[in-house]
């Protein structure tokens, strides 16, 4: 846990000094695109007008650059080839660079791969009818006990969900009350420590410095979740290209993240395979004629698939996009269930309320809505992130919501475990004060 | 927003053909490259080049050329050639002298004494110069010079005002309240309104002798004037050759005192020759010849 405490406040040290400086980038690693924007942060100027506050906390910063490229050498959410990766994230950053007119030096990336695993994890501490302290909530953060999550993984979030003292729940600050047992619960999540070494490396080769990381599911959820969805409880579904995340908040913040390794490519390599076509064609198959609920008027519509064989018989290939569709409804089928699967395993629909958001790159399917309410549930609506300043309308598609979630975790982060004080046992000059202090307790 | 994605297949077409079907072009940026755009977008580097070069352009074109000495030569005598054209202008020529302030015989000194050669433009005028070379007249106090309007040099005089005569020798000068000689008469009666001081060092006690004069008033159809004995002490000269002995402190107090003893015995009306009051507890009386002689024999007859 040590090493851990450690990268995460150098990485939020790093972010401070970025914030100072003005100037952050956000880099949005996905399977099928890259994308890169430049935040520039202003000083907070409070609204004074009744009734109009600043949406989410958002006002303080405006996106100055925008870029997005295809993504190369990333396979499901994770780094596959280095150099590739390492080539499209020079790509988006230096045409964001360019955008924005400004050299940016600390990059905010995010992960949306690399097998996310949640835990839930309480503790409790005896307070002796005293005060609560800062540094009480650090000691019952660090009372939790942590699983063994095994060697090779790393904890990407852990944060405090929920404290209650003696039988008050629910308390967001307990700073400064009183009781007798303070308790708390915390969500941590772990990931590959190896995807999360190659994307530190492939940043570090960029000549640019990692100033934070975020799940992928999380941020997609902060942005597209309206404010009672996350208030009451609701699952954010980001399908992206190489896999599809699952977040379910509760009370404003994340209490659960899964990730499904399957995504749009897989519905492009389907139709890749069913049609016989190259990707490229079968990416552009799918965008302008793909679909998942068919209607009698599908099987009039003829769709040339083409091909450049020089064989006129196979260039002049047609299929109905009813055809097209019974390619691609299995496929998003399997996903929506496999979603269903883990949202059941996590106890959704112990929830307050049910809401489904879907978002991401892959929600964009027309008549997906309606498959999804065959599996998922009545309560599901498409998301589409919310609006910052700056953002080009170009990226204000659900398929950037990773990236806009990512300027708003940038903009105001959650309190993770690693923003509290370090409790007093671990801390050399600390821990002599608390001897000094036992004595005068009991003598 | 850039999108550097190439999705139309004829698009990537085109472009293969255009490029002898070569691979599509890979829109990422060398590592040198996207060093060299980020060193380019470092701030200082961005103002270095969108100010310095251009700066540094100019300067090696500025200095290349003038290092040729023609050109520099050229260069100085435009500058000359310029200056010229501006200071002849006939908005900054002067024509005339404009003095004020002093009387007629001054006037005429002051244009005599000024080495102005009219017409002259104003930058050639060397102001500071020419108000000293005024105030270097005895009968100017002080002098202000300034261009005026209408090509007219304005020398604005404050004249020195003579409060007395001194009689230097043979030679009668006109001495200002400060102890400054402010002129010279031929006769004293051009200035019979001003009292007469004389002997060494009397101007340098001006202060003292108008005091004198001014107690002396009530003798004033008398007085004739002061005289410095041994830069000491005053003598007051009253007509018949009649001389008053002043001491040489508290001057002013004898000289009252000496009114005061005319105004109850008419003492000067009297054949005195000296009054001598140089001692202040004891006035001593001389009388003229005369006086003495008509004393000695009433005496005598009176015995």
């Amino acid at each position: 846990m040590r090493d851990l405490y450690e990268s995460q406040r150098a990485m939020r040290n790093m972010r401070k000094a970025a914030m100072q400086r003005g100037v952050v980038a956000i880099l949005d690693v996905g399977t099928s695109k890259i994308a890169c924007l430049v935040l520039r942060f202003d000083e907070a100027k409070p609204l004074d007008a009744e009734g109009v506050g600043s949406m989410a906390g958002q006002s303080s910063f405006r996106v100055i650059g925008a870029a997005t490229t295809r993504s190369r050498g990333v396979r499901f959410g994770e780094v596959d080839a280095m150099q590739e990766t390492e080539r499209a994230i020079r790509t988006a950053v230096n045409a964001a660079q360019k955008m924005a007119q400004v050299r940016v030096d600390h990059v905010i990336a995010c992960l949306s791969g690399a097998r996310p695993r949640s835990y839930g994890l309480d503790g409790a501490l005896d307070l002796e009818g005293g005060m609560v302290t800062e540094q009480d909530i650090a000691q019952v953060m660090a009372s939790c006990d942590v699983p063994d999550y095994g060697d090779d993984r790393e904890v990407l979030h852990a944060q405090p969900v929920n404290f209650a003292l003696d039988n008050r729940s629910g308390m967001a600050d307990p700073r400064g009350l009183v009781g007798n047992m303070l308790t708390t619960d915390m969500h941590m999540l772990t990931v590959d420590a190896v995807a999360v070494q190659n994307i530190f490396f492939c940043i570090k080769r960029c000549d640019l410095e990692l100033a934070g990381l975020a799940s992928s599911a999380y941020v997609s959820g902060m942005s597209s979740l309206v404010e009672d969805e996350q208030e009451l409880g609701a699952a954010c579904i980001d399908m992206g290209g190489g896999a599809t995340g699952i977040s379910v908040f509760m009370r404003k913040h994340m209490i659960y993240t899964d990730a499904v390794r399957m995504g749009g490519d897989h519905i492009t390599s389907d139709i890749s395979m069913g049609l016989q076509v190259p990707l490229a064609t079968a990416e552009r198959i799918k965008t302008f004629y793909g679909g998942v609920m068919a209607t009698g008027m599908d099987d009039r519509e003829m769709i040339e698939i083409g091909g450049n064989t020089g064989d006129w018989e196979h260039d002049r290939r047609t299929v109905s996009r009813a055809e097209l569709i019974g390619i691609m409804r299995p496929r998003v089928e399997e996903i929506l269930e496999e979603v269903r699967a883990r949202l059941d395993a996590a106890g959704f629909e112990h929830l307050p309320s049910q809401k489904i958001v879907l978002t991401g790159g892959a929600s964009q399917i027309p008549g997906l809505d309606g498959l999804a309410t065959k599996i998922l549930g009545q309560q599901v609506r498409l998301g589409r992130p919310l609006r910052v300043q700056g953002l080009p309308q170009a990226a204000t598609g659900p398929a950037f919501a990773a990236a806009v979630g990512m300027t708003l975790f940038a903009a105001n982060p959650q309190d993770e475990w690693w923003d509290f004080e370090i409790p007093a046992d671990r801390n050399a000059s600390r821990s002599f004060r608390r001897a000094v202090k036992w004595f005068k307790d009991n003598w | 927003m850039r999108s550097l994605i190439r999705r139309h297949p004829l698009e990537r077409k085109a472009a293969a053909q255009s490029k002898n079907l070569r691979a599509p072009r890979d829109p990422a940026p060398s590592k040198w490259h996207y060093r060299y755009q980020r060193w380019m977008l470092t701030p200082g580097v961005r103002t270095a080049v969108r100010v310095g070069s251009p700066v540094a352009v100019i300067a090696i074109i500025a200095s290349l050329w003038l290092s040729s000495d023609n050109n520099r030569a050229l260069i100085g005598e435009k500058y000359a050639s310029v200056k010229a054209s501006l200071q002849q202008r006939p908005e900054f020529i002067m024509t005339e002298f404009n003095i004020t302030g002093a009387d007629p015989q001054t006037t005429a000194d002051i244009a005599g004494i000024l080495p102005v050669e009219f017409p002259v433009s104003s930058f050639d005028l060397d102001m500071e110069e020419l108000r000293e070379t005024v105030e270097q007249l005895y009968a100017i106090k002080s002098a202000r010079v300034r261009v005026g309007e209408n090509g007219l040099l304005d020398v604005d005089v404050t004249p020195r005002i003579a409060v007395a005569v001194w009689r230097d020798r043979n030679v009668l000068r006109l001495i200002d309240a400060d102890g400054i000689i402010a002129g010279i008469i031929e006769e004293r009666a051009e200035r019979r309104d001003l009292p007469l001081i004389a002997g060494d060092g009397a101007f340098e006690n001006i202060d003292e002798a108008l005091t004198l004069f001014q107690t002396a008033e009530p003798l004033r159809e008398r007085v004739r004037g002061l005289v410095r004995m041994g830069d000491r002490r005053w003598d007051l000269v009253l007509d018949r050759g009649q001389r008053l002995l002043l001491p040489a402190d508290n001057p002013i107090t004898a000289l009252d005192r000496m009114i005061v003893l005319n105004d109850a015995q008419d003492m000067l009306d009297r054949d005195v020759a000296v009054v001598d009051m140089r001692n202040p507890k004891r006035a001593v009386l001389r009388m003229t010849a005369e006086a003495a002689n008509a004393y000695r024999r009433v005496s005598d007859t009176g015995n």
